[in-house]
């Protein structure tokens, strides 16, 4: 039995689950900053047939030789299965050959709406956050997608001002009605735990927390009157292995804090 | 024999672009940055300018803060490493710019349609998003063969591309490699076509392999000779990213005052292309170099 490690932070703790969530031989969409180092860690671990596409036309089925920042350093590019246009990985995305994405949001609400470019009205801008990016795209067109964010009673809104990547709309089959093919978020994991959706009415249940995090605590921080699993677990923490991995993939703690 | 496109930056950016042009530039994404002709449109004081782009790194947020942007038609504006753009959120947030939210999806199929000649292009992303509310060229569609619910995406033909690639002829014939992100369309579908090089090569050189051609040169204008062009980007074949660089903008643009310190340092003081590398110096410059060389095998075009 592996030992209790408690010598971890909460950004690796989210990546590790992350990582979880991909199955071997599954195709990724891999996004900016905390998914590269969970599909890299997946590769590593558990999922080494797993295959990674980029939005900037990159398709890779090893690990990058060097630790990487963003997935246009030139390790990404190092002998990739496919070098090619963002045309040619959006069209995988589209036909539906993308098993599973992983997005992150400013703003989310209890229909996995995902807020990335408006906080207050879009005439009368309070704040201006970056935009989509290919976040939409992925939202919209992935077999499934998981979404990663800090948890925050103001990131957990009742309504999301402004939807940037569609989750369920406003529950049900709103997906179907819009047209959207295929897909939904399937995880939500965050700084206090994870959660999934109700497979009919699509709203967002708490099905784990992290060690050390109360329900209590979880519903604090939420902006809606949470529904919580029957059958509620604890997240297992990220195993040496995992952390091991993790330090090297991001050697000066760039993304999940850990100095070493 | 056609012409010779050769250009200096400086008279590339002042012949070619207009106040009031619509640019698109930083179309391979986090990769091959034309950086050096963001910078010398912010010393020619361009105005009014609207930028396409899918994600173009700090690019877009120093040219908004240098007061050449009036709108962006984009994805993404922000840092990719730090996260917010700061110059971006002011001027959103103040009202000085318009912005037409794009996806990637929406902005490739936006180009697609350009670069093919047709007034738009369908897709299936975005349908449900608010991106609707806030980009008049998405609207939605009904296919007229299946009656499936789509999105219409209007045609986008910018006024001119700017292409960071690796090596180019004197005609226009250029090599680019790597990831292109949205490079072939966004070329395809401009009026006219910049192209910043690393190395201006022999036609011969380019010739040899013509599936490396980012597009036949007679649809290219200028053709700039600007090593480390692409700085703090990286550049397949040639430099890595300079990531300090842009953890190091962060903080330099968090407050109008400390961006305009910036710019001074960076831009205004920046006379030409040689001063700029003296100004990176050879230590910085020497530490971003490739060192583990991957060459393709040769292929044979022979008939």
């Amino acid at each position: 039995m592996a030992t209790e490690n408690t010598n971890y932070t909460s950004v690796q703790l989210m990546v590790t689950a992350a990582a979880r969530e991909i199955g071997n031989a599954e195709v990724v969409f891999v996004g900016m900053r905390l998914p590269l180092l969970g599909f890299f860690l997946a590769k590593s671990t558990h999922a080494p047939d797993a295959v990674g596409v980029f939005e900037l036309g990159i398709v890779r089925d090893s690990l990058a030789p060097e630790p990487i920042l963003t997935m246009g350093d030139l390790p990404n590019l190092y002998r990739a299965q496919w070098l090619a246009d963002t045309a040619d990985v959006m069209g995988l995305l589209q036909q539906g050959f993308v098993d599973v994405s992983f997005i992150g949001g400013a703003q989310i609400d209890r229909y996995g709406n995902l807020n990335t470019s408006y906080i207050g009205a879009t005439e009368t801008v309070q704040t201006r956050l970056p935009g989509s990016g290919g976040a939409c795209d992925l939202a919209s067109l992935a077999k499934r997608h998981i979404i990663l964010l800090p948890h925050e009673k103001r990131r957990f809104v009742p309504r999301v001002d402004y939807i940037t990547s569609p989750g369920y709309g406003s529950g049900g089959d709103w997906r179907r009605q819009m047209g959207l093919p295929r897909g939904g978020p399937s995880r939500v994991i965050t700084t206090l735990g994870v959660f999934c959706f109700d497979p009919d009415t699509r709203e967002m249940i708490l099905t784990a927390v992290h060690p050390g995090v109360s329900v209590a605590e979880v519903k604090q921080n939420t902006g809606w009157p949470l529904r919580v699993a029957s059958d509620l677990k604890q997240t297992s923490p990220p195993t040496a292995v995992e952390l091991e991995k993790l330090r090297q993939f991001d050697p000066k703690g760039y993304w999940t804090g850990d100095m070493g | 024999m056609p012409e010779t496109k050769l250009y200096r930056l400086s008279d590339a950016i002042a012949r070619f672009v207009a106040d009031g042009s619509e640019i698109a530039l930083g179309v391979s994404q986090e990769t091959l940055i034309p950086f050096a002709a963001g910078h010398e449109i912010m010393r020619q004081q361009k105005r009014n300018l609207t930028l396409i782009g899918p994600i173009s790194d700090i690019l877009f947020d120093q040219m908004i803060g240098g007061g050449c942007v009036r709108r962006i038609r984009a994805a993404w504006v922000g840092n990719v490493i730090t996260g917010s753009g700061y110059n971006f959120r002011r001027a959103v947030e103040s009202g000085a710019i318009v912005m037409e939210d794009h996806s990637n999806l929406t902005l490739l199929t936006a180009l697609q349609a350009g670069a093919l000649g047709v007034p738009f292009m369908p897709t299936r992303t975005a349908l449900g998003s608010d991106l609707f509310k806030t980009n008049a060229s998405i609207m939605p569609a009904t296919c007229p063969f299946s009656g499936e619910k789509l999105a219409a995406v209007k045609a986008i033909h910018p006024d001119v591309a700017i292409v960071h690639v690796q090596r180019a002829d004197r005609f226009g014939n250029a090599h680019i490699w790597g990831n292109l992100g949205i490079a072939r369309e966004a070329a395809m579908a401009s009026r006219r076509i910049i192209l910043t090089a690393e190395e201006i090569v022999a036609p011969e050189k380019i010739s040899s392999d013509p599936n490396r051609v980012l597009i036949a040169g007679f649809r290219v204008n200028a053709v700039v000779h600007a090593p480390w062009g692409a700085y703090p980007s990286p550049v397949p074949g040639y430099y890595n990213r300079d990531h300090q660089a842009f953890i190091d903008y962060r903080s330099a643009s968090k407050t109008p005052q400390q961006f305009e310190a910036w710019k001074s340092r960076w831009v205004d003081a920046i006379r030409s292309h040689a001063d700029y590398l003296t100004f990176l110096g050879d230590e910085r410059l020497v530490t971003l170099g490739i060192t583990h060389h991957v060459w393709s095998e040769p292929v044979d075009y022979g008939y």
